[in-house]
């Protein structure tokens, strides 16, 4: 257990009830900000409000700030840490009601029906579950092309931040590849994408505190207007956040303009399938998704 | 019901209502082990016990040296189905057990697609068994039954006439045809239903079709006739690659067999092979 704030719930709810609880907050080894040779490296176990504070990520990663930033409450995060962020459950409230749906082990999914309230849920790379990763963090680390360290019962692993996310295609029970006994222990932070033009943006039903309704982070490398490199991540609109490799490859070379914004969002959105309640989701995908590329001001809001 | 219970998983509804959910998973082991145990104990028994096979003698020399080279024994059609079925079968398997055992990949897509190719041949089957093959032949007879008699009465040391040779389908060939008949269409039957639990082209998501129960129910007999399948495709293909069996095996690729096996083997009043000058003639249609 890290922060415990996605534990705690479980257990509060007499749902999840294990033989054996490990709290990993007295390991100092996994907390706090280090420099290395070619960036930085958060300890899993350091909190977003850490994250979000230091002066270092501040100057050149803003946007892990930003999206830590915008994570619950002040009090959550500091208690919630950044490894628990990436690494938190669904909050599908079939599922977290305890009922035998898919992600339980079960065979239904409550959501995909046509009564289900699935307002929050996926309109992409939806397979039997429907469920969304609820996590701010994440999306900024793919833009910035972050790698997770994991200590597993096999030795030391390094994943990229996207390869990190598992949808219900590969592992219906589980959003990440983390197996029991496995172990994230920090998240490194490449220099490449240091002091670029970033772009978060968090969209939620209620401004004080909530998980995302969608959020998207993107990381530009822009030369006299036109973007010579781009990452770009979503997260809400899937089981896992989704780096939108085909959009970073369609803008690359273009002008960082509203236009190109326009047909990147297009692009964005295309194979989205909404559920009973949640076609919201594709425009507003496909909306920020243009703010990321064309900016806020260029970029209007269009339904 | 206790067995039920012992060999599914069970999960409580919404309303409150304990329902199946799907079978116990180490019932994939169970079935693998028990194929496993299978071969092994008929490899053993085959190797150092079994006694050479006798036949009541019914040798027509004319009749001999009147048949072709090589027996027809499966058309095309008909091996083209059994390929094709293979093909969906071990799809299936393969895509609903190896996730199931720790090998994670996106296996609904391929599972629902093959099965419905195995349907569809399945379908085809029955209409070409009906109308074009020789549909009793897979079925046992009187004749088969009187032979087994004889068969476990001269294994148990005790007199009996030896039994005849065979038809173009040995008895245990039928028996387990009719095994992967139940366990096919146990599987089939489910899963039709089940399509509508996941996005397909066939029919709009509709999870409450059913009863919880009875989508359970449904869950767990479709589990039970996949792990059946497991050992009864082991098995298969167990016999299919035994040296005393290559004939047949080969028969269902290249459509014929040797003479000297169909003589050997089979008894040709009860598998009449029609003699034509072109030998050309599959004798898995009708006379």
């Amino acid at each position: 257990m890290a922060g415990g704030l996605d534990s705690f719930d479980w257990l509060k709810d007499r749902i999840k009830r294990p033989k054996v609880l490990v709290d990993l907050s007295g390991i100092a080894e996994l907390k706090g900000v280090r420099t290395t040779s070619d960036g930085i490296e958060i300890g899993a176990m350091t909190t977003l409000s850490e994250v979000v504070r230091h002066p270092l990520i501040k100057e050149k990663y803003s946007l892990l700030a930003e999206g830590a930033e915008l994570a619950a409450s002040p009090q959550i995060r500091n208690q919630g840490t950044l490894g628990g962020n990436v690494s938190q459950d669904t909050r599908c409230w079939y599922y977290r009601a305890g009922w035998p749906c898919y992600r339980a082990g079960g065979n239904i999914c409550y959501a995909d029906t046509p009564t289900g309230r699935n307002r929050e849920h996926a309109i992409l790379h939806a397979e039997r579950c429907v469920a969304v990763n609820p996590s701010d963090s994440a999306p900024a680390l793919i833009a910035l092309d972050a790698k997770f360290v994991l200590r597993t019962p096999k030795g030391e692993r390094i994943v990229d931040a996207e390869d990190y996310f598992i949808g219900p295609d590969i592992d219906i029970t589980r959003l990440h590849i983390l197996k029991p006994g496995d172990l994230l222990t920090a998240i490194r932070i490449p220099s490449t994408w240091a002091g670029s033009k970033f772009y978060f943006e968090k969209v939620r039903d209620r401004n004080v505190w909530d998980f995302p309704l969608l959020n998207v982070a993107s990381a530009m490398q822009v030369s006299g207007g036109t973007i010579e490199r781009i990452r770009l991540s979503v997260n809400g609109a899937a089981a896992r956040p989704l780096r939108l490799k085909a959009v970073e490859d369609a803008v690359r070379g273009k002008p960082a303009t509203a236009a190109t914004g326009e047909m990147a969002g297009q692009l964005a959105v295309q194979g989205a399938v909404p559920l009973q309640f949640n076609a919201y989701k594709i425009p507003l995908m496909r909306n920020l998704v243009k703010r990321a590329i064309g900016g806020v001001e260029e970029a209007k809001w269009a339904s | 019901m206790g067995i039920l219970k012992s060999i599914t998983e069970w999960a409580t509804n919404p309303w409150g209502q304990n329902v199946p959910i799907h079978i116990a998973w180490f019932l994939i082991w169970v079935a693998a082990l028990a194929g496993l145990l299978f071969l092994i104990v008929h490899a053993i028994y085959v190797r150092y016990f079994a006694k050479a096979e006798e036949y009541a003698d019914d040798s027509s020399p004319t009749l001999a040296t009147a048949l072709p080279k090589r027996i027809p024994r499966h058309s095309l059609a008909a091996r083209l189905f059994h390929w094709i079925m293979a093909a969906s079968m071990f799809t299936l398997l393969i895509t609903a057990f190896l996730p199931k055992i720790g090998l994670q990949f996106d296996w609904v897509t391929y599972h629902w697609i093959a099965g419905s190719v195995l349907t569809v041949s399945i379908l085809f089957h029955i209409v070409h068994a009906s109308f074009w093959l020789d549909f009793w032949a897979i079925w046992p007879d009187r004749a088969d039954l009187i032979d087994a008699r004889r068969r476990v009465l001269r294994f148990m040391g005790r007199p009996a006439p030896p039994p005849r040779k065979f038809a173009k389908y040995p008895l245990e060939n039928k028996l387990y045809h009719g095994a992967i008949i139940a366990t096919g269409l146990a599987a089939i039957g489910t899963g039709v239903f089940m399509l509508s639990r996941v996005r397909t082209i066939f029919f709009p998501r509709n999870p409450y079709l059913f009863s919880d129960m009875t989508w359970g129910l449904m869950y767990v007999l479709h589990g039970l006739a996949g792990v059946g399948l497991i050992a009864l495709v082991t098995v298969h293909v167990y016999f299919a690659v035994r040296p005393e069996k290559l004939d047949i095996t080969k028969s269902m690729i290249f459509g014929s067999m040797r003479r000297e096996f169909y003589l050997k083997h089979y008894d040709p009043q009860r598998w009449t092979v029609r003699i034509q000058p072109s030998d050309s003639i599959s004798t898995d249609r009708k006379a």
